[in-house]
């Protein structure tokens, strides 16, 4: 562990400058006007909600942690985080949309692309004008992404990609794919690289967009890759660089999920409070039985407690500072808030919580990807205890 | 074309104001503070006359520093300048009017944007007095504009319908709602506003002819009658209505 971190480091303020402030509000005032009133009709239908992203990305939403001179907004992880738990706070798929965009595919080549990749890509990315998906899971490699198969072949000023991904968000709707492959079979994890792939290359091909229990609007669909020829200057970094990349694009990624965590368990605990100071029984407000409010003073700390892990995460990437550590518990600890916080709102709404009249309902659908999704619960233990026990 | 928007920093709408300890003032604790909201669509029709006809767009609040996060606001949907008339003391319309047209009479302008009314007092009388001190013609409620060749057509809400009038620039304006849809400032508004200059003058000084003696809230509302839950009890309503209510 770290142990030469100081309190500044761990706890910089904590009150919200006047910047966040201002992009809260408007983060606030966009999810309440613009998706609050739509979250049910795309939640049924599942259709990308193209519409709100294009109006997210000229508000800057889709480039929130780039610079300027790559069209991007130019803002640190603190907003990034305010911006992703308010848009979850009333509609989470769309605050995966956002995340998943920023801080996976755009953050990949941002971090790993060298000047000219970062000029033809980034400025069609931060701006919301392409949709961005980066795909490392596959069918047979989910936790374990090393043992992935497809393949990525060297000939002449191509490779040419083989194989197929799985669960990858925005696999249908999405302009641009950072993809992991193996480049080279006899190498193992030092085998695999990332590539920029355009998807209307053809060879890209969309096998099957998934039916899901919750995060619907937010498209995941699986795709694959048949002889799929990617120009040899789309390679991201080294080759062989690939997973080390993908591990370190995740730690920001981790970041987002614990924001996107954030908002539903914050989301699920207003309408609980609501709900529970307007639903009589036995005569009074369910809020004034010590059950309901015991259940809602658990919400609020443990949500309190998530909200500072995944700031002080942000704070320290803002930094430039390793925070392998506080991302991964970060990320646990908040979706696993999450979970416990949208099982409580339900039980607070009784049967109307199961009704989908309720937003508790989606809530308790949507929040479950968040202890799978960039990491399972159990792969987060995994990367705090090797970083506790490393020498 | 020189467009003036003044803007007003007022309690949050979901603020439960509380009176202070003097009796006369609210108490400041735990407020949180917006740009008043009509002021919004000041600000967004500043935007588009500026994005119509050219020009330059200003922004100006009386108060103390405290305003200057307002101003900011305004800053990050696109107005390009601001100006805090510093002055952290108590003052009636009058006053404040009078201050805003000492400033504003230096500025030439050809359009001075208010909202209709801040959201706080709810005095709706500063427009109207800073185009009396500047000589101006003055529209209040406004609905639309169109700005054709320096003649100003106007429609504004009145009781029951919508009334049009014309006149001509240099004019004050208060905004209503239903003008037009503000825009949310962008990220990239936001991060440009950082850099943009807020100016800070003094306040003109300016005599205050009315004094808040006392405040205090409304008395609770009283809890609702229930008559009976059907058709028999409909006589007993209309009676209560009409001798009660007195609304029949
Ligand atoms: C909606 C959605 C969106 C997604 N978006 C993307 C995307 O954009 N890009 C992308 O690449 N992927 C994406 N994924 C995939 C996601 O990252 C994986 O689902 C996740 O990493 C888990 O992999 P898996 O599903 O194969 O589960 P598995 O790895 O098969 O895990 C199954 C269970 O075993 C446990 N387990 C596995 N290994 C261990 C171990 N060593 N010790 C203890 N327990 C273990 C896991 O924790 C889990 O409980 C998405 C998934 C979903 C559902």
């Amino acid at each position: 562990m770290n142990e030469q971190m100081t309190m500044e480091q761990v706890a910089p303020s904590f009150e919200f400058t006047e910047s966040m402030r201002m992009v809260l509000e408007v983060a606030r005032n966009f999810a309440e006007k613009e998706i609050k009133p739509v979250v049910m009709k795309y939640d049924e239908s599942q259709e990308f909600p193209l519409e709100i992203i294009k109006k997210l990305g000229e508000l800057g939403f889709m480039g929130v942690l780039f610079p300027e001179s790559y069209g991007g907004a130019g803002f640190g992880y603190l907003e990034y985080i305010t911006i992703i738990e308010e848009i979850s706070k009333v509609d989470p798929s769309i605050g995966l949309s956002i995340a998943a965009h920023n801080s996976l595919c755009t953050n990949h080549i941002y971090t790993f692309g060298n000047e000219e990749q970062k000029h033809k890509y980034l400025p069609d990315l931060t701006t919301g004008h392409k949709i961005g998906a980066w795909a490392l899971t596959e069918p047979t490699s989910g936790s374990d992404a090393g043992s992935m198969l497809t393949t990525a072949t060297s000939d002449g000023d191509y490779y040419i990609l083989n194989g197929s991904k799985n669960f990858i968000t925005h696999g249908s709707v999405g302009d641009i794919t950072v993809v992991m492959a193996r480049s080279n079979k006899s190498k193992a994890k030092k085998g695999i690289s990332a590539f920029i792939v355009e998807n209307k290359t053809p060879g890209f091909i969309i096998s099957k967009k998934e039916n899901k229990l919750g995060m619907r609007c937010c498209d995941t669909s699986a795709i694959a890759f048949d002889n799929c020829h990617i120009p040899k200057k789309n390679l991201l970094g080294d080759e062989g660089a690939g997973l080390a990349q993908a591990l370190t694009i995740l730690d920001g990624g981790r970041i987002s999920i614990a924001a996107l965590a954030l908002g539903i368990a914050q989301g699920a605990l207003n309408a609980s409070l609501k709900y529970a100071k307007e639903r009589k029984q036995f005569g009074k407000p369910i809020a004034e039985f010590q059950a309901i409010q015991w259940k809602l003073a658990d919400m609020a700390t443990q949500i309190e407690a998530a909200r500072l892990l995944t700031y002080r995460a942000g704070y320290l990437k803002n930094q430039g500072k390793e925070a392998v550590l506080e991302s991964s518990m970060a990320k646990y600890f908040a979706s696993e808030v999450a979970v416990r916080a949208t099982n409580e709102g339900v039980q607070i709404h009784g049967g109307y919580g199961f009704i989908k009249d309720f937003p508790v309902e989606k809530f308790y659908r949507d929040v479950k990807l968040v202890t799978i999704g960039e990491g399972t619960s159990e792969v987060q233990k995994m990367v705090i205890a090797r970083e506790l026990l490393e020498p | 074309m020189k467009i003036v928007v003044c803007i007003n920093h007022v309690p949050d709408t979901e603020t439960k104001v509380k009176v202070g300890t003097d009796g006369k003032t609210i108490d400041k604790a735990g407020v949180n503070y917006m740009l008043n909201p009509y002021d919004e669509f000041a600000i967004e029709a500043a935007l588009q006359l500026k994005e119509k006809f050219g020009g330059e767009t200003l922004v100006m609040s009386l108060g103390g520093d405290a305003h200057k996060e307002t101003l900011r606001k305004a800053l990050a949907m696109g107005i390009e300048k601001a100006i805090l008339l510093k002055d952290d003391s108590i003052r009636d319309s009058y006053s404040i009017a009078k201050a805003l047209a000492e400033e504003i009479r230096t500025l030439s302008a050809d359009c001075i944007l208010f909202g209709k009314q801040s959201i706080d007092y709810y005095n709706e009388e500063i427009p109207g007095l800073v185009a009396e001190f500047l000589g101006l013609p003055s529209v209040s409620v406004v609905v639309r504009i169109n700005i054709n060749n320096g003649k100003v057509i106007c429609e504004r809400e009145i009781e029951g319908g919508h009334e049009v009038v014309e006149t001509k620039i240099p004019l004050v304006m208060a905004a209503q709602k239903g003008l037009n849809e503000p825009r949310y400032p962008s990220l990239k508004g936001i991060m440009a506003a950082k850099t943009k200059p807020i100016e800070e003058r003094q306040a003109a000084t300016a005599s205050s002819y009315v004094e808040v003696l006392t405040m205090h809230k409304p008395p609770p509302k009283q809890p609702g009658k229930i008559i009976g839950t059907d058709v028999n009890a409909v006589p007993e309503l209309i009676r209560l209505l009409r001798e009660e209510a007195k609304v029949l």
